[in-house]
């Protein structure tokens, strides 16, 4: 039967047929397997139906834990139920996967392998997770391409029903479940095919009902239970002949055959890897090119790893084994071998002992691959076999970096190549914004559906979520692609942004003769001096042919904006010549109109007329026989580096990580802070420039900036004396501040991200010309040099004072340092202006606990990282533990700091003598309320300090020296510590809320800042408890029909947690108030702040507006519930905002995730919208009643 | 007494015809405006361009941050299908047809050739038994001539009378240099009645916050005036049915509208000022205003005061201050 091809990732292709095969689908996202639950949410509300004619169950829960708690439940009431998940969440299901292996129920789960967070965490592929698993009892199979995980899904399915054992499919995260590959796709026919009725029906009713009640989940004695674990013996038993059985079933059906264990190799191989997932692809493209090269080698690829079948294994390997080596993708510390290792060893040992091995005991070794996606190149590969030919191989080797502490890596030549000559392999560099990466994933899916070519695109980005690189890896071909690994050797290089030759080294993958595509608004007789020295040579010595279109022009005129997706798409197609131009042309239109065709003919035909223009503006430049350029690359860092940075932070920027050696590495997951200052990104074509004559010095720009890169001081004329140029600088005009102040303010315009949004929020027009404010957006590049040198003036300005800074103006808060600076975040970011706001006012005291998510990305994503320090050395000490246990863990912060603060208090009174019973009093009583407060007691500990290092050196031998040590590593504890608890909505509404619950009732004084986007931002928008009713979020589709959660509302109700709703935009001094009233309470305090967000679909330049009709409309009231006020016989809360003025659909409709409702489903829109806005109005309401409350010591309010 | 008349071919029991406005987004409101003696109704204006804008800012914002960051390559579930063309005008206009038994006529602002034509069709599958085409295009532009200007309008109207068979009007504004050449222009291109005229949005200057800000004020009594004298201008000037809107108030507004050469006049300002019955009261008070001066019927009283008809048509051309003089002398 001929099959429909398809060019699809591994998470769609696993969705496709888990959707097709179950009943009930509980989920919740986590990266990188979120885009299967997605599919099944979006096959569900396109009302697509199973292999039965139903249309699954998906339900998103508030954790992993919860998924498959809900999966335990649906599957013992009979529901073919499935889940996905990867890394922490897999982790958090082993609970539920020992009680449904031990009830022997039916099920799969779909993971996308993915690394478990150690020394840090890591978002990429290896199999930590899944090896934590393996004894739960869940059956592993393991699939090692897209083709395979469709396949392996089904037999998964097909095989848990007949053996009753739940199993776990597992593939690598991002190698395979991001990899668009030409696959052929199983049909409902086969699926029917393979599942056998008569066990769903069994299963079905194995389910607890009352009409045949039963019981399980008893608790059992010493007298059974160890009976109880042993029943189970004979299905684990049977299970790898029945899952061999469905491979063989399955072939009957399908044609592709599988078996437990694929041997691939010489019939004669000597040596033989054996491994699991892709890397095991790249094994068998090396082994089929060294077996040409008369080389005796071969691999296994373990499919089935549990139930792990020895007989299968032992009849996979040739008789001729010599040498095995045995790849884990894992690391186990401490262990005696990775987990393989030692199921191989023990396999090929028992067999040994019982005399049944049919060929000598061979050497094996055990090696460590790929972790976090670390590539796994044939170079590698071919190391590995040559260790192998040795006679004493590494016993327990690495391979893929330098390990050169216990010097176990394995060396390997890098340049080493099997790949096919005929197969195409393309590069091409993009901007996230810039619509590259979709564009290369339709033309993989045109030239795999529309050739006989096999053809893969992998896709790579950069770990900034502004300014974003891409790079996409094509291959097509008509060879099988075994190749899972990037592409290093690329006949076809495409730069879609001219900026990308000002740093990086774009052609050095280039093989002789290759073609190189460029994007630049230079014209044809210009663009070759524009080059630098290192492209021109590549291109000269490589013989490479040269193209470029000047796409933004194309973009303009058709109105694609920035999005030049279709037209470098174009340009590949006409330059590669894969299809007759026309047919091309013609095939890029098709695709057009399937992935915009929904969205309205307008934007096909916006295409369909970049599309006509592209060609035209295609030109083939002439390559000089000579270089001519001087150009040299930019330095990635610039300025003084501190040593960690030159030789870490740099080379990480720089692209090349991977050649960082183990022992450069922080042996414990810790790094300096501050080191987004060296990262100097250029990434804002325009960036703000003040006007200082217009300026009215309310430093808002400076409040709202997400990047910290406009900054404000004030300072002494004095100091001007040595200013650059072109530095501004003003009088200060608050005349409390003394006459001779000047105020400056500056821009970071390489840090700058051109969001734009200081410029919407200034509130001073230009008189003469109110299109202009104090602050104006203009070209970035001519102000480069001259701003940097301002900058570095600007910087050297001291700054003023804090102590007479008065922190609850939001003029003056704005003069404090920040220390939270140039991050990572999106540009615009909502997030970001209030950990800023924390970080100048608490930041040279802040112990900060981060969840999980955007802002542990923009937090702590190396290379470099924002938390930094003041001149000091003091600053915000950070740490992200995981993404459900934040609150837990600042709470931990607390508990420890107190203990820290109580032992020196009871140190201090045991050397009271010595240090001075007024000084002891003083430290015991200080007032720290503010910073005049704590400067003092700092300085008091400083005098501590040197006393107890005077007592030390004119006392020695003193029976009381330990105290006097003690003391001195605690003696800082004695300065107030600032616990900060922060993160989004996820995890203090969702995943995080029991802790977070906890932690507010614990009266521990810590301050916990959620950051409210209303969605899980971080994994790509899908629905929390916070999102709000009628709104669009995966997982709620067809808009959210549950109201948000009152998270504010439910803290209250405890009545000693200080709560305030915030909003930046709508008010940003009572934003100021709110965050120094928490911090300054006693106990523990939630500040929810509204955070305008990339998922809201909305302008990020303007989206302070947002705020303001968010509040103005009454969905986000804004308040402040101060306990402190009870005590004192005043109601605790405080309304701030008035009420709604503007109807719900007026904030709501300015944001795409409401407003897209109205265009897929107008109807639940219109219903939704109206309930939402009783909502509000109810709620506001009760919120009005709750302010009018009568304090005891107060009147009654009208 | 006989109060129909006949507006673009169509029978109507009056002359009274709500014109394009908000309150006839809502079906319940069309059937009052039937109940309260509507002959026919202008339904709001479907805008071309607020469509493509409309387009264009869902994809915008569903993909520009797409395919940027690892962990999410899009924020936003697919949908299979957005309602994102003319639908929900057309199924309004469906569902208007089927709730009122009432002439609908639609109306439309069109952007591109494409689209004038395209909606035009769409609008007449849908039912509508009239289109008012609302063009308008403010000569921004310095290097274009009036009379290219003019000539896009005649174009436009060619095109959609060539692409659909039901009536159509163009709603005109009163800036043209030679209103009564392009009224004839326009009625040679297949108009089959002219509305006088469009009133648009006006901007304001905000202050306080110096931006400019869009202002709609109701119109006024007072902007009667400008209509009627282009009213009795053009009748039997041009052939086409005419229709008289802007600061209809009363059924003496009515009247004069009639007299002046009018075949139906529209209100809306009125309509949201004091409510869909006030149209009833309007009705109301013509037939007893035509009962007291004996007249007997619309037919009878229309153009009874256009330019062709009255004594001293020059006092239609004069410009107002000079009628002032005169009055002196």
């Amino acid at each position: 039967m001929e099959r429909k091809k398809v060019t699809i990732d591994g998470n769609e292709a696993a969705g496709y047929v888990a959707y097709h095969t179950n009943e009930v689908c509980a989920i919740y996202p986590i990266t990188p397997s979120s885009p299967m639950g997605e599919w099944s949410d979006q096959w569900a509300s396109e009302q697509k139906k199973n292999i039965w004619g139903t249309i699954p169950l998906v339900s998103e829960l508030q954790s992993e834990g919860g998924a498959s708690g809900s999966v335990h439940g649906a599957l013992q009431t009979g529901a073919l139920t499935t889940t996905f998940t990867a890394s922490q969440g897999l982790l958090l299901m082993i609970p539920n996967m020992y009680k449904i292996a031990g009830e022997l129920t039916s099920t799969v789960f779909h993971v996308t392998a993915r690394s478990i967070a150690a020394q840090a965490l890591s978002i990429f592929g290896d199999h930590s997770d899944v090896m934590a698993t393996r004894q739960t009892g869940f059956a592993m199979i393991c699939s090692n391409s897209v083709q395979e995980v469709m396949d392996f899904a089904l037999i998964a399915q097909a095989a848990t029903l007949e053996s009753r054992i739940p199993f776990l499919h597992f593939f690598d995260g991002f190698r395979t479940s991001h990899e668009v590959m030409k696959i052929e796709q199983l049909t409902v026919e086969d699926m029917r095919a393979m599942i056998d009725d008569e066990l769903v029906l069994a299963h079905r009713k194995r389910g607890l009902t009352p009409d045949a009640p039963v019981m399980r989940g008893t608790a059992q004695n010493p007298d059974v239970y160890f009976q109880g674990r042993e029943t189970v013996n004979k299905f684990y038993e049977v299970c790898p002949y029945i899952v061999q059985k469905q491979m063989d079933k399955f072939a009957g059906i399908v044609g592709r055959q599988y078996h437990l264990f694929d041997y691939v190799g010489a019939p004669d191989a000597e040596r033989i890897i054996i491994l699991m997932g892709s890397g095991a692809e790249a094994v068998d493209e090396t082994v089929q090119y060294l077996i040409n090269k008369e080389e005796k080698v071969g691999v296994v690829k373990v499919r089935l790893y549990r139930p792990f079948s020895i007989e299968h294994f032992i009849n996979a390997l040739p008789k001729t084994t010599k040498s095995i080596a045995v790849l884990d993708r894992t690391k186990e510390p401490g262990s005696s071998g990775d987990p393989l290792y030692l199921d191989i060893v023990n396999a090929i040992s028992e067999q040994f002992n019982d005399g049944v091995l049919p060929f000598a005991y061979p050497k094996i070794i055990g090696g460590r691959y790929g972790l976090s996606s670390k590539e796994f190149t044939p170079g590698m590969i071919k190391a590995i076999y040559d260790e192998m030919k040795k006679e004493t191989p590494k016993r327990h080797f690495i391979i893929g970096i330098n390990e050169d502490v216990m010097h176990t890596s394995l060396e390997y030549d890098a340049a080493f190549t099997v790949e096919a000559s005929q197969t195409f392999k393309g590069k091409f560099y993009g901007l996230g914004a810039d619509g590259t990466v979709g564009a290369n994933k339709n033309s993989i899916k045109i030239i795999g559906e529309g050739t006989d070519n096999f053809a893969q695109g992998y896709f790579v980005y950069d770990s900034k979520k502004s300014g974003s690189t891409t790079t996409s890896h094509l291959r097509f071909g008509p060879k099988e692609l075994k190749s899972t690994y990037l592409i290093d050797k690329a006949n076809f290089i495409a730069s879609h942004q001219q900026t990308f030759l000002e740093k990086m080294d774009l052609l050095k993958d280039a093989i002789p003769g290759a073609t190189f595509l460029l994007n630049t608004q230079e014209p044809i007789d210009k663009v070759w001096d524009t080059l630098p020295e290192k492209i021109q040579r590549d291109l000269v010595d490589k013989k490479m042919k040269f193209f470029i279109i000047d796409a933004y022009k194309v973009a303009n005129e058709t109105g694609m904006g920035a999005r030049i997706n279709t037209i470098m798409q174009t340009c590949f197609f006409a330059i590669s010549n894969i299809f007759p131009k026309e047919e091309a042309i013609a095939l890029i239109k098709n695709s057009v109109k399937k992935t915009y065709g929904a969205k309205g003919e307008k934007i096909v035909e916006m295409n369909f007329n970049a599309i006509d223009q592209t060609l035209a503006n295609l030109h083939e430049v002439k390559v000089p026989a000579t270089v001519t350029s001087k150009i040299q690359f930019m330095p990635y860092v610039s300025g003084n580096v501190p040593e960690f940075v030159r030789d870490v932070t740099a080379v990480m920027i720089a692209g090349e990580g991977d050649s960082i050696p183990v022992s450069k590495m922080p042996v414990d997951g810790t790094y300096p802070t501050g080191t987004s200052k060296f990262e100097k990104r250029n990434i804002a074509l325009e960036v703000p420039v003040w006007d200082a004559d217009v300026c009215i010095q309310c430093n808002k720009c400076v409040i709202v900036c997400p990047h910290a890169t406009i900054r404000a001081k004030i300072y002494d004329e004095a100091l001007l004396a040595n200013k650059p140029e072109t530095f501004k600088a003003v009088k200060f005009k608050a005349k409390d501040f003394g006459d001779n102040l000047m105020y400056s303010l500056q821009v970071a315009v390489e840090d700058c991200t051109g969001c734009g949004i200081c410029i919407d929020v200034c509130p001073a027009k230009n008189k003469k010309e109110v299109r202009l404010k104090a602050i104006n957006m203009a070209e970035q590049l001519p102000l480069r040099e001259t701003e940097r040198a301002n900058w570095d003036f600007f910087e050297s300005l001291p700054l003023y004072d804090r102590k007479k800074l008065n922190p609850a103006q939001v003029k003056d808060s704005q003069f404090l340092e920040p220390l939270f600076e140039f991050s990572g975040a999106c540009s615009g970011c909502g997030e970001t202006p209030y950990v800023k706001l924390v970080s100048q006012l608490f930041g040279d005291r802040a112990v900060i606990a981060n969840a999980t998510g955007c802002s542990s990305i923009y937090g702590g994503n190396l290379p470099t990282t924002p938390w930094s320090k003041n001149a000091d050395g003091r600053g915000p000490a950070w740490s992200n533990s995981l993404f459900e246990d934040n609150a837990e863990f600042g709470f931990g912060f607390r508990l420890a700091i107190d203990k820290h603060n109580e032992q020196a208090k009871e140190y201090l009174q045991k050397l009271s003598a010595e240090v001075g019973g007024e000084l002891v009093e003083e430290l015991m009583n200080a007032v720290q309320n503010d910073e005049v407060g704590i400067y003092d007691q700092r300085g008091r500990v400083e005098t501590l300090k040197q006393k107890l290092n005077d007592y030390k050196a004119t006392n020695p031998g003193s029976p009381k020296a330990s105290e006097v040590e003690h003391l001195l590593s605690l003696a800082d504890y004695l300065v107030k510590k600032s616990v900060w608890i922060m993160g989004g909505d996820g995890w203090a509404y969702d995943i995080g809320y029991g802790g977070l619950d906890h932690v507010l009732a614990s009266g521990a004084n810590v301050n916990i800042l959620v950051l409210d986007t209303e969605v899980y931002s971080n994994t790509g928008g899908q629905a929390s408890k916070s999102t709000p009713m009628a709104a669009v979020a995966k997982f709620a589709a067809s808009g959210k029909k549950m109201g948000k959660k009152d998270l504010g509302l439910i803290a209250m109700s405890y009545g000693n947690v200080y709560v305030a709703k915030i909003a930046m935009g709508a008010n940003d001094a009572q934003t100021v108030r709110a965050v120094l009233e928490a911090e300054a309470y006693e106990g523990p305090s939630l500040i929810i702040a509204y955070s305008h967000c990339i998922a809201h679909g909305i302008n990020m330049g303007t989206a302070m507006k947002n705020q303001k009709a968010a509040v103005d409309s009454g969905h986000w009231p804004l308040f402040r519930y101060n306990p402190a006020l009870s005590l004192e016989g005043k109601n605790p809360f405080k309304l701030e905002s008035k009420a709604p003025k503007i109807p719900l659909k007026d904030y709501a409709y300015m944001e795409t995730r409401y407003k897209m409702l109205t265009k897929s489903h107008p109807h639940e829109a219109e219903i939704l919208m109206t309930h939402a806005q009783e909502v509000v109005k109810n709620r506001f309401h009760y919120y009005e009643q709750l302010a009018a409350l009568k304090g005891d010591n107060e009147e009654v309010k009208e | 007494m006989d109060l129909s008349t006949t507006y673009l071919g169509l029978e109507l029991k009056n002359p009274l015809v709500p014109s394009s406005g908000p309150l006839q987004r809502e079906i319940s409101n069309l059937k009052a405006m039937e109940d309260a003696g509507a002959s026919a109704v202008v339904l709001w204006s479907l805008f071309e361009e607020q469509i493509t804008h409309e387009q264009l800012e869902l994809h915008h914002h569903t993909s520009v941050h797409a395919e940027s960051f690892a962990e999410a390559t899009n924020f936003f579930p697919e949908q299979s299908e957005y309602k994102v063309g003319p639908e929900e005008y057309l199924e309004h206009i469906r569902k208007a047809k089927e709730a009122v038994h009432i002439p609908i006529i639609a109306s439309l602002n069109g952007k591109s050739a494409g689209g004038w034509i395209d909606y035009a069709q769409k609008i007449e599958q849908a039912g509508a038994d009239a289109i008012e085409l609302n063009i308008y295009k403010l000569a921004t532009d310095s290097s274009k001539t009036s009379a290219e200007v003019e000539k896009d309008y005649i174009d436009i109207v060619k095109s959609v009378k060539a692409a659909v068979k039901i009536p159509l009007a163009v709603k005109l504004h009163p800036f043209f240099t030679s209103l009564t050449n392009i009224s004839k222009e326009l009625v040679d291109a297949g108009a089959d009645g002219l509305v006088l005229f469009n009133r648009f949005y006006q901007p304001d200057i905000d202050l306080e916050n110096l931006e400019v800000i869009p202002n709609v004020l109701l119109s006024t009594p007072m902007a009667m005036r400008l209509p009627l004298r282009w009213v009795a201008i053009l009748h039997g000037k041009v052939k086409a049915d005419l229709a008289a809107t802007s600061g209809i108030y009363t059924e003496k507004d009515v009247l004069k509208m009639l007299m002046a050469g009018a075949n139906v006049t529209m209100m809306m300002s009125s309509l949201l000022k004091f409510g869909i019955p006030h149209l009833a009261d309007v009705l109301g008070k013509l037939k007893f205003w035509m009962e007291v001066n004996e007249y007997e019927s619309v037919e009878q009283m229309r153009g009874s005061m256009s330019y062709q008809n009255v004594a001293d048509p020059s006092q239609f051309e004069r410009a107002n201050y000079m009628k002032v003089l005169n009055s002196y002398r």
